[in-house]
């Protein structure tokens, strides 16, 4: 089998599978996987297959290949690629070309990695379910009738469907790990400020971080060196070394102490999630974790935070969105007033509207105090509920997400609804911690459930250690959408 | 201010035309969801410290030293209108 | 006239002369095509992120510290959003409630008396690109070659009480900030701009009127017609019962009236917030004292030090410390060999004056100081006359560029000392200058230059002037019997 990044770069190194085959492999799994899911806005057949040839004559040329060379990647579509077009899922930005690489992008392209399309998402990564993208509806592989979550939800579909190993995402409330969770693949938001925004699009850009979706937690281990590191284009990128992931990866979890907030296990989960996650803890435990039940006080107020927060630098992130430099310019604007408020109604989604008028609003005079600064305190409380945490124990555990995949139309009628499923994930970026999701068991509708790992800033390899420990003693993440055949590996 | 009013204020502002369609479907968005997050207010934060960056970075610059710029014809590729090396938009008095 | 005083306070943004803009590392440079100095940061590009150049921040420091700024020790970026063409992002990265520098003050010379004005803060921001206007096909155009470029922005107290204290204000604030060689700060040129805004009260009232925005005053003296007209405004409408609108009018240079904008624009609600890209700055006294350390002489002290080193004349010392560049070359003179007073004399008088004529600054002027200072000595050596080297050597020096001894000996103008040859020429004039010598006997003391005159003519400018005037006091007594006092 080679289907994870560990399996397809033994065999790349090996010489046991070519570029071009590996490429290859990936370009027909996404012509037979996508009538069915739709993950991909735009596929780059040719031009992948010749930059695997490129790749392969050079290798038999005698030169050293990258460490990643000829590992087909997808590249969620708001991560700009140098003369790709770069639409966000919106139709304001529908057929820009970014005329430069995102600092991940040069890195993994550097390494020789080969992006072979760009990935449905939520609009401006605003969405939980991929359903508020202007061009296509997203199907997750275990139940086409239902969402694959968002906004990274073309990411997370095409690692599920193993059409990609690896796919590049972005997380600024849960949309790496809410979309893994209900995919069952492995997803890792980064602590802020371990991987460049540098080329992300922003959202919202306290809370934004690019991050690795694959496989397996090994998967990850070897492919975050190329995404961390400073980098003197961010000035909001942490200075500081990057581990060697996978070669730290076999520590288990024996002698950690792993916390179980109970605030988490209060609000209404679905019992089939609970069960799933609890079965991850007991499983933990036999790894020889040591369990405990800790407190974060201030989870009720997070996602009432992460809104003020997220919708206020979202509205000012996307006024430059206005007809004039890039992008959709209204046929009907006869002035310049008509320039920027026909083409940015016409260009904008309507939860985009919707969060850039909530984030407005609460920017606003008379308003900044209650709602953004008061958001910025409780910021603060939440983040030293972390840091007493994480003064006690080494790990939290956590549900990903309170349901698995809903069904498309179930949350679109009511915003509100679809925002307080976030709560599981949102404390994470307000709070600035890595975070990692893992698949931890399945529904009896066969729907994927995930358990989120969280650690303290900059522990990464502690998350990538326990997510291994317990993918070397569990089989969930093995187990295959009926899309592809239904077999485990 | 009414949730309608609220909507047609910050939508002049975010320069976004809506139609009374629009203000209809989201002045109760609005509504509930400001209510919803007003419940922040709930909270004593009397001394608490905002966060407004999670990094503890400070002082991150750079050099005075020229880098090269993009050639022109990238920087305008994707504008809408353009005329000898410019931007173009309607006529805007000053 | 009146019982009304106004209050005036200036707003000023002087253009910093990095290499490179605020925010990312495009050349800072005017005149370039459009859109040739731009990247996608500059451009507002989807995923593109501000880095904070530091020069900017050191140039801002120092600016705050020579007006006697306190210094913040903990200071953001915020964003200022708004709509405008000219603003790629549609926000300007500007600092709003924790600036760089606080409360300060600065002194100048209001018709002779010392007058201090205080300034509320000092703080950086970004510059917006620039809108050509009035093109045919009814569209306006945007180059972004200037969005981002580094801006001071100067706020002063609102304690300027006339368009005079306006004016002095303005340029000791200019001078304060050439003399830190930060920026070019040219209102002529857009490196130094200025915003007013006025208001009148009753004399003695502490309470401030309403307070009217004046913009598009591009030089001092049309701040200071501005402000006498907009003063001259609000006095009869306050004396006539009518209200002050709060507005923003713009100047006419043409008119030298103010007038309200056209685009009766709401109030902005700016949506103030701390900027999540960029990080805050924290500066620490050890940071602060090495900046104060490197400050250079401020114009007052030089201008002191001037009159005691060299015992120049207070006015020439003014004259000569006015600009930095030009206390600078002075210096260089003085250094190269010539004395001071001469150095002086030349530059305040003559090079100064030829400057202007060719509309050049002293920073390309084409002299060296070397040279310069090789022409000076020349004269008080006696080599050549002052007269020569007023009409012959100096304009050419000021157009070739060649050493003034070559031009000296290129042209033959070494200097006539010889007394022998002197007594013959003044003779000669005496002779040919009856009238003259007429004028003379009775007592007319000033006859006697249109003499030297003739003999600095019949020299070709050669004779030494003092030697010329000894001998003809020396012949007109042998020769005339006449005593010049």
């Amino acid at each position: 089998m080679t289907e994870t990044v560990a399996q397809v770069l033994a065999a790349l190194r090996s010489g046991a599978l070519s570029a071009r085959e590996a490429v290859q492999t990936a370009l027909d799994r996404i012509a037979a996987c996508e009538p069915a899911i739709a993950a991909f806005l735009a596929i780059r057949a040719d031009a992948a297959l010749a930059e695997a040839g490129r790749m392969d004559d050079a290798r038999a040329r005698g030169i050293t290949p990258g460490p990643l060379a000829g590992l087909p990647i997808g590249v969620k579509d708001l991560i700009c690629e140098h003369n790709i077009e770069c639409t966000c899922a919106s139709r304001i930005l529908k057929g820009y070309l970014p005329p430069y690489d995102a600092t991940v992008i040069a890195r993994l392209r550097a390494a020789g990695a080969i992006p072979v399309g760009r990935l449905n998402m939520d609009e401006f990564a605003m969405g939980s379910s991929t359903e508020h993208s202007a061009f296509q509806l997203t199907r997750n592989p275990w139940d086409t009738a239902r969402i694959p979550g968002g906004s990274s939800g073309g990411s997370a579909a095409a690692v599920a469907a193993r059409e990609v190993p690896f796919a590049l995402g972005s997380d600024t409330g849960g949309s790496i790990r809410q979309p893994a969770s209900f995919c069952g693949v492995t997803g890792l938001k980064p602590t802020y400020g371990r991987v460049s925004r540098y080329g992300l699009v922003a959202y919202a850009s306290s809370l934004d971080q690019i991050g690795p979706m694959a496989l397996t937690a090994e998967d990850i281990a070897l492919t975050l060196p190329f995404l961390a590191g400073h980098d003197t284009h961010d000035s909001t990128s942490a200075d500081m070394p990057v581990p060697d992931y996978a070669g730290e990866l076999c520590h288990g979890v024996k002698g950690l102490k792993i916390g179980v907030p109970k605030e988490y296990f209060v609000v209404g989960i679905d019992a089939e999630v609970e069960h799933a996650v609890r079965a991850a803890i007991s499983q933990f435990s036999h790894l020889g974790a040591e369990v405990v039940e800790v407190s974060l006080p201030h989870t009720e107020y997070a996602i009432a935070t992460y809104y003020i927060i997220a919708t206020a630098e979202a509205s000012s992130n996307l006024e430059r969105y206005d007809g004039i430099h890039y992008g959709h310019r209204s046929a009907s604007a006869r002035s310049l007033p008509e320039v920027y408020a026909k083409s940015r109604r016409e260009g904008f989604g309507l939860e985009v509207i919707r969060r850039i008028i909530l984030g407005t609003y609460v920017l606003s005079a008379g308003y900044y105090d209650a709602y953004y600064l008061k958001a910025l305190k409780v910021r603060t409380l939440i983040r030293q509920d972390f840091d007493r945490a994480f003064n006690q124990v080494d790990l939290l555990v956590t549900p990903t997400a309170p349901t698995p995949a809903f069904a498309f139309g179930e949350k679109m009628n009511d915003p509100l609804q679809m925002y307080l499923a976030d709560i599981f994930t949102v404390s994470v970026n307000l709070a600035g911690i890595p975070g990692l999701s893992l698949p931890c068991g399945f529904s009896k509708a066969g729907l994927p459930i995930g358990v989120q790992l969280l650690a303290k800033p900059f522990a990464e390899d502690t998350l990538l250690q326990a997510g291994h420990a317990y993918q070397e003693a569990t089989d969930h993440h093995r187990r295959r959408p009926p899309l592809c055949g239904g077999k485990e590996d | 201010m009414s949730a309608r009013d609220s909507v047609v204020y910050a939508a002049r502002l975010a320069r976004i035309e809506l139609s009374n369609a629009d203000l209809d479907a989201f002045a109760p968005h609005l509504q509930e969801i400001l209510a919803y997050v007003g419940k922040l207010n709930q909270l004593d934060t009397a001394g608490v410290e905002p966060t407004a960056h999670v990094v503890p970075l400070r002082n991150v610059t750079a050099a005075d030293t020229v880098t090269p710029s993009l050639d022109r014809a990238q920087a305008l590729q994707s504008a809408p209108r353009t005329r000898d090396g410019f931007f173009a938009i309607p006529a805007v008095i000053e | 006239m009146s019982s009304l005083q106004p209050v005036i306070g200036l707003e000023v943004h002087v253009q910093l002369s990095t290499a490179t803009k605020m925010f990312c590392r495009c050349r800072n440079r005017f005149g370039d095509p459009p859109n040739t100095n731009v990247c996608p940061v500059c451009l507002g590009l989807p995923g593109s992120l501000p880095v904070a150049n530091c020069q900017a921040i050191e140039y801002g420091m120092k600016a705050g510290l020579v007006l006697n700024c306190s210094i913040a020790r903990f200071s953001k970026f915020d964003r200022k959003n708004y709509f405008y063409p000219d603003l790629p992002k549609n926000y300007q990265i500007s600092q709003y409630d924790l600036p760089m520098c606080g409360t300060g003050w600065l002194d100048a010379d209001v018709h002779g008396e010392r007058t201090r004005f205080g300034i509320t803060r000092v703080h950086l921001e970004e510059d917006a690109g620039k809108l050509v206007h009035d093109n045919p096909g009814g569209e306006s155009l945007v180059d972004l070659n200037r969005a981002g470029t580094p801006l001071l922005e100067i706020v002063s107290e609102p304690d300027m009480r006339s368009p005079e204290e306006a004016y002095a204000y303005l340029t000791t604030l200019r001078q304060l900030i050439s003399y830190l060689g930060i920026s070019d700060c040219t209102m002529e040129e857009g490196s130094l701009r200025c915003d007013a805004n006025v208001s009148i009260r009753p004399q003695g009232s502490k309470t401030l009127g309403t307070k009217v925005e004046i913009k598009n005053m591009n030089s001092f003296k049309s701040v200071e017609k501005a402000l006498a007209y907009e003063i001259r405004r609000q006095t009869a409408a306050v004396e006539s019962g009518e209200p002050i609108v709060q507005e923003t009018r713009l100047f006419d240079a043409a008119t030298e009236k103010t007038s309200p904008m056209r685009s009766k624009e709401q109030a902005h609600d700016y949506r103030y917030f701390p900027d999540p890209d960029l990080v805050p700055l924290t500066f620490s006294d050890e940071q602060v004292a090495r900046w104060r350390a490197e400050l250079p002489e401020a114009p007052g002290a030089r201008k002191t030090r001037f009159v005691t080193a060299f015992e120049l004349s207070a006015y020439d010392a003014a004259v000569l410390t006015a600009d930095r560049a030009c206390a600078d070359y002075f210096e260089e003179v003085v250094r190269a060999g010539a004395p001071a007073k001469p150095a002086a004399n030349w530059i305040a008088n003559n090079l100064l004056a030829k400057l202007n004529e060719e509309q050049r600054s002293i920073v390309t002027c084409p002299i060296t100081p070397v040279h310069m200072a090789a022409m000076i000595l020349m004269v008080e050596r006696k080599e050549i006359s002052s007269t020569n080297a007023k009409n012959d050597v100096f304009p050419e020096l000021f157009s070739s560029g060649k050493p003034p001894a070559d031009i000296a000996a290129a042209k033959g103008l070494a200097q006539v000392c010889d007394t022998g040859q002197i007594d013959l020429w003044v003779r000669q004039a005496i002779e040919r200058n009856p009238d003259s010598l007429a004028s003379l006997r009775e007592g007319k003391v000033k006859a006697a230059g249109k003499i030297v005159g003739a003999v600095m003519q019949a020299s070709k400018g050669k004779a030494n002037p003092a030697l010329v005037n000894a001998r003809l006091r020396v012949i007109l007594g042998t020769d005339h019997g006449i005593t010049l006092p």
